[in-house]
């Protein structure tokens, strides 16, 4: 579980953050100012500063926002010039954007707000379309607008290329405001929300920031996505009323709370239209008391009424946004905030304190009880306080007498004065200048003394509060402000003006020394504050607080606002925010044992003095005496059960069978085992066996109907046709495993953690396998065949293993996230002696499940769900051959659960339309994203997530998503294990990332050095001699310039072109190989590649029917290969290993086959174990090429 | 990177190479030939010489066979000690195989307990782990498990079936993630040069202060002779399973490991030898 962010404001206006790994609040010191109110994403958090502007705080990420500017260049042919800028009239502008219909000079471009900076200077692009163009960049065509060419022809008229420059988002981990660029400003912001990251599937940074004004009007902020993430401008919502606060969830839920106190409720939000459409309004839980807040999430409302109840929506869903009636919860609360994974955090009414609702799940929504979070701020000295006088008076100040709202001067004190001292720099001057003030006072002279009570103005109170305490005197009406800050008063005044933003050359300068002695005055003058007109409570309880600031203890902090957004925590988190006591904080870290939190328990000297010494006695007191008899015999040892096994004579099905494992111990101490299976046939008892030490791998198959695994043998590898078995429960089958499996390795003497030199696979199910080579691996002429290597499984679940042969190994789930190897084994359901006691944590992946609905076009209704009879189901998977439908879909397996409502999948290959279908003429056939004529059928995909914790040795690096990930296969061995190791990665973004201070001894590096690309990449591969190869998105390849220890990153991208008409996919580099793959499935190699021309000179075509490739640091090339013939049938997803590869020839001469099918990603790269040497008599070389040449007739 | 399993097996598998020779005054038919064993470290004396016993019965008269007993260079061995702990105590830091004297006759009953069957040792392994467990979770866990399960146990160690022995032997050595270890640390200190038998106190792995307890801290508060003062000679070893753990090792740890599968962690301070 990656570290993510509690964020909350205490009562004085201090922004806090509270990590789920940590046990203090944080202080947020970069905040310049007084906060009023964050809400937060897991990238960023937004607020409402006391200027009433909004500021944007990104977390810092090694993965820079950059943003690609780009514009066109276009020339004209004329006899006299050539090609020239002089144009037609009739055409488009000199520069111009790629319509021509936009003027688009290079010095056009600006940066959209100080947060931003230049990369570089403006350069060519000269990358057409996958192919390097000729010099210049420059693509021909007949005339404006055309298609164009690389190539120049006799007809070439125009011509026209591009130029980029990248700008790059700067204003990272600090608090910037988000500048406010239009002429007619919304009025001072009062509330915030952000969320809609669910909304689509685009990557993290797209955001639905939701604000509402001191007026009461709801402003949309357009234009957040990733590469801009302060957006580009405020959209005004039109209300069927005022709005006091607004709360938007991670999808489509937006709720707002109206001042008479109903609830509005946002419909049509989808993914086209973030903004949605119209306004439903729900009734106030209570018929008397109306809402005051409200808090939603992905599928959960929470409100508060004006009586400080709490109450939980039945019924929300994204069909039902409103949901459908109100359920009073426990507790009382001044504010709610609902996080990720429908989380739920509150600040209680009675003490202020920040409460998370524990037991919030899937299932249960609404929790069970509400829990204070207890834990220290972090060592600041602390002017709050919490006595109970302060207490009480805050309490009575929200329930209820409370005055219209105040305002906080906007005040522009902001960063770029470059102020020393951040905490102040506020001056606040008391409500009632917010624009509409006076005018209620006249026209309704009682109103200002009715409470209105939203949490908003109790907040700006108390952050007004805590100035007053501060410069009591500024309680008072500003005119009454003290001598001497009357440049102050003029923008203060000026802050309920829209214009006041603008800040600019009219700012006062005065400086913050001047403010603090002015302060020290008004509170030596003026301890009793005279509120001239509407003397009210807030006057009384404000002098409290300033009493109360004097000698304040920090034993309990007030909060006034908790946003979780950012915060990902779910029912496996283990959070230490409960009880923490001081002294007790470092101890409490470790799950495993007390000596690991204690010290680094692996590496201290003791341990290693125990390990040592136990070695030395068991040399010291067996080695001598091997041959003495031990004196407790071993035994035969049987374990029995029942179990289906899926019969191997047609017609197939599951048979009853019994099934038994015998295991006993061998004459030289040696384990071993076999499995019978005892079946009927034909009313004859018979029995199937296989010797423990022959299985080469144990496959859980686990589906919805049964609990099913595959044993292999080489034998059975070969026919692709496994012992299929069932067991009866899911536990049960995990048992048999972990016991076959145990037995397994101990019958082959292997036990601990793998080696470096593994050989790592992951099937389709995710299951990960390894496998210990032996030096015969690789041997020429006659290799272990492949089918039998033996594999044992590890815990977790990935999508992507890559490995090296000093021992780091990372992954990547199918949720992209990165995950590094901790050395340990077994995890999952490999429990006690079967997996390691240390280095074994809780992993986590979700992945999407795919239903389609079909549709029949005819003449009367249109599309409807109404197909002919020889139509496939209307709900059905990929294939059409088997119904799902949204109900009856159930996760792959008992182990992954739901954590998603189906949702349509735009993301499908061959586009969509925009509500999710594709055409075609008939059923199956390919689809388009567009209806024609001759379309007939039409689908659409839905996705559903599902999530699965278990536990394996992997830790994660949080937090950058990766799609790919390759570690240089070192083929010498570094003894000192602090050797850098080059690991490159691409983000699922697509961006190309270098890791920094990867060593044997720290796997998971330090930070990510960010390789700039022109276009997103999709794999890469680093091999021997610093070799970096990648895929781009357009399926050329990529060689990586000057990549040397010295510079990591290298310095250019070389373009390599795609073999003709067709899109790489993958490559792998070895020692000096270069293999890639094809979106066809064709194996290509790179030949002439050599030392001084390391980009080769051409593609060679190797095999079709590839996957994958991976490519040793022995040049070692292993696939994973589709239609593989087994006596039994075809596989798919077939570990192969190339034969006959020598230095001499690099591309082999046929394949083995080994595991599978069912095989999705297989790495050699840690294999580095050179094959012992034959010398071959001379005679038997002619044998040897007449098998080859036969080997060779039977590839594919 | 070894992992802490493995020094759980090798703690299981730990074999002492032993020569049994009959006592030269037991009658016998005719000479009797010594015998050689592998002891497991982690058993019971009288539940492994069941070899031992029937090769010596082989040249002895039925008549003169009386209950079986063990004696080294003088001191009769007591089978309810583990005989990794009677090794480390008497003849640690001597020349290999450890010889030992088989005695059919004159029993001493005033050193030894006797021993009728392998119930009986069964009965003083599962009390020793009850006890064992009483000092770490109040009994609780022993108390949690089935019959099935303490048999479990017992089979584990008679059969050397270290697998099978662990398999429930871990949920002993568990404890909850709020506390930083056991109630107390089961522990046993022996002695040579002394009348007590061994030393056995409550002693908690984290001080009230939320320091960590080492093997160090222990001895000083039980036998602070076994730590040397500054400088000064060593004059004591303090043995674990046949090795010197450093003293800064947490005692938390190397209950969870070092203990013997009577669940206590048996420490014998022997002095260093002179030579």
């Amino acid at each position: 579980m990656p570290v993510s962010l509690l964020w909350a404001v205490d009562v004085y206006g201090r922004v806090y953050s509270l990590s789920t790994a940590g046990q203090q609040w944080e202080h947020c010191r970069d905040a310049l100012m007084e906060f009023k109110r964050v809400t937060a994403a897991q990238q960023c958090c937004w607020g409402i500063a006391c200027d009433n502007n909004i500021y944007l705080n990104v977390h810092a990420s090694d993965l820079s926002i950059r943003y690609q500017e780009e514009t066109y260049e276009n020339q004209r042919w004329n006899p006299v010039d050539g090609f020239s800028d002089r144009l037609l009239p009739s055409d488009r502008w000199q520069w111009s954007d790629i319509t021509g219909l936009q003027h688009q000079p290079l010095d056009s471009f600006r940066l959209p707000s100080g947060s931003w900076e230049w990369e570089g200077d403006w350069f060519i692009d000269e990358n057409f379309e996958g192919e390097p163009t000729e010099k210049g960049g420059w693509t021909y065509s007949i005339d404006f607008p055309a298609t164009y060419t690389k190539d120049k022809k006799w007809n070439s008229c125009v011509r026209r290329r591009r130029w980029l420059r990248y700008r790059r988002y700067k204003a990272t981990d600090t608090w910037a405001k988000i500048p406010s660029q239009q002429s007619t400003l919304p009025d001072p912001f009062s509330d915030i929300s952000c969320g809609g990251w669910e909304l689509s599937e685009e990557p993290r940074g797209r955001l639905s920031l939701w604000a509402v004004s001191l007026q009461g009007k709801v402003w949309f902020r357009e234009g957040i996505h990733h590469h801009n993430p302060e957006g580009s401008l405020w959209e005004e919502v039109s209300l069927p009323g005022e709005v006091v606060q607004i709360s938007c969830g991670p999808g489509d839920l937006v709720w707002a709370v109206l001042w008479e106190g109903q609830l509005i409720v946002r419909e049509g939000i989808g993914r086209d239209c973030p903004k949605g459409s119209s306004w439903v309004v729900v009734d106030s839980p209570s018929p008397d008391v109306g809402a005051i807040h409200v808090a939603v999430g992905m599928n959960v409302v929470w409100a508060l009424t004006k009586d400080n109840k709490v109450w939980f929506r039945r019924g929300v869903n994204s069909h039902n946004p409103c949901g459908s009636g109100w359920i009073n919860m426990v507790g009382e609360m001044l504010m709610i905030s609902v996080g990720l994974n429908d989380q739920v955090w509150g600040i209680g009414c009675e003490d202020r304190a920040v409460y998370f609702r524990q037991g919030v799940t899937s299932s249960e929504l609404s929790g069970k009880t509400w829990r204070v979070i207890n834990v220290p701020r972090d060592g600041e000295r602390s002017h709050s306080s919490a006595s109970a006088s302060s207490l009480q008076s805050a309490g009575c100040y929200f329930c209820g007498e409370v005055r219209g709202q105040s305002v906080a001067s906007d005040v522009e004190s902001d960063t770029e004065k470059g102020s020393t001292d951040g905490a102040t720099g506020l001056v606040a001057s008391d409500y009632p200048e917010s624009l509409d003030a006076p005018a209620d006072q006249t026209s309704d002279g009682p109103k200002p003394l009715i409470p209105k009570v939203t949490s908003d103005s109790f907040i700006s109170e108390l952050v007004s509060d805590r100035d007053s305490a501060k410069t009591a005197p500024s309680v008072l009406p500003e005119e009454d402000d003290v001598p001497g800050d009357g440049e102050v008063t003029a923008p203060s005044s000026g802050a309920a003006l829209p214009q006041s933003q603008s800040g600019g050359p009219h700012d006062p300068q005065w400086s913050n020394v001047d403010l603090e002695e002015a302060q020290i005055l008004q509170v030596q003058t003026g301890l009793v504050p005279e509120s001239s007109d509407t003397c009210s409570l807030s006057s009384v309880a404000t002098y409290t607080l300033a009493m109360e600031d004097q000698y304040g203890a920090d034993e309990h902090p007030l909060w006034a606002w908790v946003s979780g957004g950012g915060c990902s925590v779910d029912t496996h988190s283990q959070l230490h925010w409960f009880n923490c006591s001081m002294n007790s904080s470092s101890l409490v870290q470790s799950v495993q044992s007390m000596s690991l939190s204690v010290s680094p328990a692996q590496t201290a000297a003791w341990r290693k003095q125990i390990l040592e010494q136990l070695s030395e006695r068991s040399k010291r007191e067996m080695d001598n005496f091997r041959h003495y008899e031990q004196a407790i015999e071993q035994s035969v040892w049987v374990k029995k059960g029942c179990m289906q096994w899926w019969r191997d004579w047609k017609p197939h099905k599951w048979i009853d069978v019994q099934f038994a494992l015998e295991q006993f111990t061998g004459p030289e101490g040696n384990k071993d085992g076999i499995l019978f299976i005892y079946y009927n046939f034909c009313e004859e008892k018979k029995y199937l066996h296989a010797f423990i030490n022959e299985i080469t791998i144990l496959v859980p198959v686990l589906n919805e109907a049964k609990h099913t695994f595959a044993v292999y043998t080489p034998e059975r590898t070969k026919q692709r046709w496994p012992i299929r078995l069932a067991a009866a429960t899911e536990q049960e089958m995990h048992d048999w495993l972990a016991l076959l499996s145990v037995s397994c390795c101990d019958s082959r003497k292997i036990q601990g953690p793998p080696s470096k030199q593994a050989v790592w696979s992951i099937t389709c199910k995710g299951d990960i396998f390894v496998s210990e080579p032996s030096p015969a691996l690789e041997a020429m002429p006659y290799p272990t065949p492949c089918d039998q290597m033996f594999w044992r499984q590890v815990g977790g679940h990935l999508r992507v293993v890559e490995c090296n042969s000093v021992g780091v190994v990372w992954g990547i789930g199918y949720d992209h996230t990165a995950w590094v190897y901790s050395g340990g084994y077994g995890g999952g359901f490999f429990q006690g002696l079967a997996s390691s006691t240390d280095n074994i944590y809780t992993h986590t992946d979700v992945k999407s499940v795919y239903i389609y609905e079909n549709q029949r076009w005819n003449p009367v209704t249109g599309y409807t769900s109404r197909g002919l009879p020889t139509d496939r189901y209307m709900w059905s998977d990929a294939s059409g051959l088997h119904e799902r439908t949204k109900t009856n879909t159930k996760p792959p397996s008992p182990q992954w659960t739901w954590v998603s409502d189906w949702a349509i999948d735009y993301g499908v290959s061959g586009g969509t339309d925009r509500e999710g279908w594709q055409y075609a003429a008939d059923f199956p056939a390919s689809y388009h994203g567009y209806k024609t004529m001759k379309d007939f059928v039409r689908r659409r995909r839905w996705a559903r997530k599902c999530k699965l914790t278990t536990t394996g040795p992997w830790q994660e690096i949080p937090p950058i998503s990766l799609s790919d990930v390759t570690i240089l296969p070192c083929a010498t061995q570094s003894s000192s294990g602090v050797d850098v190791v080059p690991l490159w990665a691409i983000s699922n973004k697509g961006d190309v990332l270098c890791r920094l201070g990867v060593t044997a001894l720290t796997p998971a590096g330090t930070s990510w050095l960010h390789v700039g690309t022109d276009q997103p990449f999709k794999s890469i591969s680093i091999g021997a001699a610093s070799q970096v190869w990648a895929i781009a998105k357009d399926g050329s390849a990529f060689y990586r310039g000057s990549v040397s220890p010295q510079s990591p990153a290298g310095d250019s991208w070389y373009h390599i072109p795609s073999p003709a008409k067709q899109k790489l996919k993958q490559v792998s580099v070895g020692r000096t190989s270069v293999y890639a793959v094809d979106e066809n499935g064709n194996l290509w190699y790179r030949q002439g590649v050599a030392p001084s021309y390391p980009q080769g000179s051409s593609w060679e075509h190797i095999s079709n029917n590839v996957r994958k490739v991976s490519v040793g640091p022995l040049d070692q090339v292993w696939i994973i290969a589709d239609k593989v013939q087994g006596s039994h049938g075809l596989s798919c997803g077939t570990v192969c290993h190339r034969l006959a590869v020598q230095p001499l020839t690099p591309k082999g001469q046929s394949w083995d086959y080994g595991i599978g099918g069912g095989w999705d990603h297989v790495t050699v790269r840690g294999n580095s174990m050179e094959p012992p040497r034959f010398r071959l008599p001379v005679l038997s070389q002619s044998v040897l090429q007449v098998k080859d040449v036969a080997v060779n007739g039977n590839a594919t | 990177m070894a992992d802490d399993k493995d020094v759980l097996r090798d703690v299981w598998f730990g074999r002492i190479p032993t020569c049994f020779t009959l006592n030269q005054d037991e009658v016998t038919e005719r000479e009797a030939e010594p015998y050689y064993l592998l002891l497991p470290r982690v058993s019971y004396l009288t539940l492994v010489t069941d070899k031992v016993k029937k090769h010596f019965l082989k040249v002895m008269k039925a008549e003169d066979v009386g209950e079986i007993w063990f004696e080294y260079e003088g001191t009769p061995l007591k089978w309810h000690y583990p005989i990794g702990v009677l090794f480390d105590l008497h003849a640690f830091n001597t020349v290999l195989p450890w010889s030992i004297t088989v005695h059919f006759k004159n029993f001493p009953d005033q050193d030894l307990l006797h021993c009728s069957s392998n119930s009986v040792v069964e009965a003083h392994f599962m009390s020793s782990i009850k006890e064992a467990d009483a000092l770490k979770h109040k009994s609780q866990v022993i108390n949690d498990m089935q019959k099935k399960d303490h048999k479990q146990l017992w089979m584990g160690l008679q059969n050397d079936k270290f697998d099978q022995f662990w398999a429930m032997n871990r949920k002993l050595m568990e404890y909850s993630t709020e506390e930083e270890g056991f109630r107390y640390i089961p522990f046993r200190i022996y002695q040579t040069m002394s009348d007590r038998p061994f030393i056995q106190k409550q002693f908690r792995p984290v001080s009230p202060e939320g320091k960590v307890h080492t093997l160090g801290i222990l001895l000083k508060e039980m036998y602070p002779a076994a730590i040397p003062n500054e400088g000064e000679q060593k004059r004591y070893q303090a043995v674990i399973h046949g090795i010197e753990p450093l003293l800064e090792t947490p005692l938390q740890w190397l209950s969870e490991h070092l203990s013997h599968p009577d669940n206590f962690l048996h420490i014998c301070i022997i002095p260093v030898p002179t030579d």
